[in-house]
C-alpha cells in the first residue's frame, strides 16, 4: 500500500498509513501513505498550498491547538498510533521535534531558551544542563558564537543565529525525530549552508523531515524525497531516482518548472 | 472656476484650523488652570511637617497628613496584591485557555461592565457583603474595594497584550513539549512582560484617587494606625473632609494631600513610559 515501499518497521520512524486530515470541511490531506526513513533525511517538495506544512503538523499533533482541525488514520511511532487520543501529546512533541520558518526564539535568555524544554522532561545538575546547552550549541553550529554571552536574549541575535538557536533547542531535548518546515526560507546563503550542513550531520542520529521550495536543496541534503500536489502524495522515493528519473507525470512537470 | 473651488478648500482649511486651535486651547488653559492652582496651593502646604505629624483635631494648629499617607499607601499596596495576581491569571485564562468558552464570554462580559460601574458602587457592594458582616470598617474592606476596580483593567491589559503574541511564538513553545500553563507562564506572559507591567500601573494610577469606595470601606481614622483590621486613614477621604471643612489648616492639608496624589499618579505614568521605552529598546 505505501506509495514507496522501502522499509519496515525497523528501518522506519513514521510509518503513515490512509492519514486524512480536514480543516473543518476542507481535506486538506487526502489518503496518505508512506514510511519515513529512521536516520535519513526526508524532504517534502510540491507547489504552495499542497498540504506540506499540514502533513508535517500532524506528525506533532500540532493541529491539536486548534479546535475544527482533525485527523483520521494511522501515524505508527514506536508501535503506536500517535493520533490516537489517549497519546499524551507533550510526550509526543518532546520526541518529535519541529523548526518552523520563521526563527522563533523564546523571550529569554539564549542559555535559557535551551534549557526550557530540557528542564520540561528532566531533572538536571546545573553543571549537567550547563553541558547539555553546550552540547546542544555545538550541535547546530552556534557555539563558538554565543558562547561568551549565554546570559543575553535570544532575541539580540541575528536571523540565521535565531534559526540555529531554534534548532539547537529541538536537538537539546533529544527527540528522535526533527521536523523542518522551510528552516531556510529567510535566510541569507551562508545561514542556509551552515543550515544543510548541520541538517546533514544530525541524520546521524535522528530521523529528520523537511519541508523546503528549494529543489536544489532537497537534492542535496535528503535520501528521499515526497512530491506532494493538492494534498495527495504523488510521488516518493530515493531523492536521486525522483529527481533524475521521475516515474510521475506531475512530478516530472514540477522538478523541471514545467508546472500549471 | 478652478480657481474659486481651490481657494475655497484654502478657507476651509484655516477655519477648520483655526476651530481646532481654539479648541485645543480651552483644553489646555482649563488644565493649565487646575494644575497652577494645584501646584501652589500644594507646594504651600508642602512642609515636613506634612509628613511626621497626624491629622489635627477640629481647632487645633497645624498638623499633617502622616497618618493618611501610610493608610493610603497600605490600603494601595495590598489592593495591588490582590488585583495583580487575580488580574493576570485572568486575563491568561481569557486569553489562552477560554478563547472561545461560554464561561470566557461571561467573564469577559463582566468584565466590561465592571470597568465601567461608578466606583461608589463598587464601594457599595463591599459595604454590604463585607463592611456590614465583619463589623466594621476597616483598611481591609478599603483593599478590597479598590482591588475590585483595579482587577478588570489588568484583566483587559493582559488579556489584549497575549492576543497580540504572535501564533509562530505560542506553536514554538508547545513544540518542545511543554505543557499550556508553562508555555502561557514562562513564555507568551513574559513575552508581553512590559506591557502587563503597563496595565498594573495604569490600574494603580487609576485608584490612587478613588475616593467614593473609601467612604464606605476603610472610612477614616484621625490617629496614626498600620493595624489593617481598622478604619485607616487615607489621603482621599481626608482631602474629601478637610477641603470643606472652616479651618485654614484643613483646607491647606487638603491641598497638599491632593499634590501628593497628582504626584504619584504622574509618578506612575512616568514608570509606564519607561517600561515601555524598555521594550522598544529590546
Ligand atoms: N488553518 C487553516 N484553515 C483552513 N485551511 C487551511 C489552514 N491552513 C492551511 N489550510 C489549507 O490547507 C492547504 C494546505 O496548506 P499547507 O499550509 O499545508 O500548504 P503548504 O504545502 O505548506 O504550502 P506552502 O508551501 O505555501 O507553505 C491549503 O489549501 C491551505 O489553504
Ligand atoms: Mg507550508
Amino acid at each position: 500500500m505505501p506509495d514507496q515501499a522501502p522499509t519496515n518497521s525497523k528501518q522506519a520512524a513514521l510509518l503513515v498509513r490512509n492519514l486524512n486530515f480536514y480543516y473543518g470541511d476542507f481535506k486538506g490531506l487526502k489518503n496518505i501513505n508512506m514510511d519515513i526513513a529512521r536516520n535519513k533525511v526526508t524532504a517534502f517538495i510540491g507547489p504552495s498550498g499542497c498540504g506540506k506544512s499540514t502533513l508535517l503538523r500532524t506528525f506533532n499533533r500540532m493541529y491539536d491547538l486548534y479546535p475544527g482541525q482533525r485527523a483520521e488514520g494511522e501515524i505508527m511511532f514506536n508501535g503506536k498510533n500517535l493520533l490516537d487520543r489517549k497519546q499524551d501529546v507533550n510526550l509526543v512533541r518532546a520526541k518529535i521535534g519541529m523548526v518552523f520558518q520563521k526563527p522563533t526564539p523564546f523571550p529569554m535568555t539564549i542559555y535559557e531558551n535551551i534549557a526550557f524544554g530540557v528542564r520540561l522532561y528532566e531533572r538536571l545538575s546545573k553543571s549537567a544542563m550547563d553541558d547539555r546547552v553546550e552540547w546542544a550549541l555545538k550541535k547546530a553550529a552556534l557555539w563558538e558564537e554565543v558562547k561568551s554571552k549565554l546570559q543575553q536574549s535570544g532575541l539580540s541575535l541575528s536571523g540565521g543565529q535565531q534559526q540555529r538557536l531554534c534548532i539547537a533547542r529541538a536537538v537539546a531535548v533529544k527527540p528522535e525525530v526533527v521536523l523542518l518546515d522551510e528552516p531556510t526560507s529567510a535566510l541569507d546563503p551562508i545561514s542556509t549552508a551552515k543550515i544543510e550542513e548541520l541538517i546533514y550531520e544530525l541524520k546521524n542520529e535522528y530521523t529528520i523531515a523537511i519541508v523546503t521550495h528549494n529543489m536544489q536543496q532537497a537534492a542535496r541534503i535528503s535520501d528521499f524525497t515526497a512530491f506532494m500536489y493538492l494534498g495527495e502524495l504523488i510521488e516518493m522515493g530515493d531523492t536521486d531516482q525522483l529527481f533524475l528519473k521521475p516515474r510521475n507525470k506531475q512530478t516530472e512537470d514540477y522538478i523541471t518548472g514545467r508546472f500549471g | 472656476m478652478m480657481m474659486s473651488i481651490y481657494t475655497r478648500r484654502v478657507w476651509a482649511n484655516r477655519v477648520g484650523m483655526a476651530m481646532s486651535m481654539v479648541a485645543m486651547s480651552l483644553g489646555l488653559i482649563g488644565l493649565m488652570w487646575i494644575l497652577w492652582t494645584l501646584f501652589s496651593k500644594g507646594f504651600a502646604a508642602l512642609s515636613p511637617d506634612l509628613f511626621i505629624q497626624d491629622t489635627p483635631a477640629p481647632g487645633s494648629e497645624g498638623g499633617g497628613l502622616r497618618n493618611a499617607i501610610v493608610g493610603s499607601g497600605l490600603i494601595l499596596l495590598f489592593s495591588m496584591l490582590i488585583a495583580t495576581p487575580v488580574g493576570i491569571f485572568a486575563g491568561i485564562y481569557l486569553a489562552e485557555y477560554g478563547r472561545i468558552s461560554r464561561f470566557a464570554s461571561f467573564t469577559r462580559f463582566m468584565t466590561d461592565i465592571m470597568l465601567s460601574a461608578p466606583s461608589i458602587v463598587i464601594g457599595l457592594f463591599i459595604y454590604a457583603i463585607f463592611v456590614a458582616r465583619t463589623g466594621g470598617f476597616s483598611g481591609w474592606a478599603g483593599s478590597l474595594a479598590l482591588a475590585l476596580i483595579a482587577i478588570p483593567v489588568v484583566v483587559r491589559t493582559t488579556e489584549n497584550m497575549l492576543k497580540l503574541v504572535p501564533t509562530s511564538l505560542r506553536e514554538a513553545a508547545f513544540a518542545v513539549g511543554a505543557p499550556r500553563w508553562q508555555v502561557s507562564l514562562k513564555v507568551t506572559l513574559r513575552a508581553v512582560k512590559s506591557g502587563v507591567v503597563t496595565g498594573v500601573l495604569l490600574a494603580m494610577a487609576r485608584i490612587t484617587g478613588e475616593t467614593a469606595p473609601l467612604l464606605f470601606t476603610a472610612l477614616n481614622n484621625q490617629f496614626f494606625s498600620a493595624n489593617m483590621s481598622e478604619p485607616m486613614g487615607n489621603l482621599p477621604v481626608v482631602i474629601y473632609q478637610f477641603a470643606l471643612s472652616p479651618y485654614d489648616n484643613w483646607v491647606s492639608l487638603a491641598w497638599g494631600g491632593a499634590l501628593l496624589i497628582a504626584l504619584l499618579v504622574l509618578a506612575v505614568n512616568i514608570g509606564v513610559r519607561v517600561a515601555f521605552r524598555q521594550k522598544g529598546k529590546r
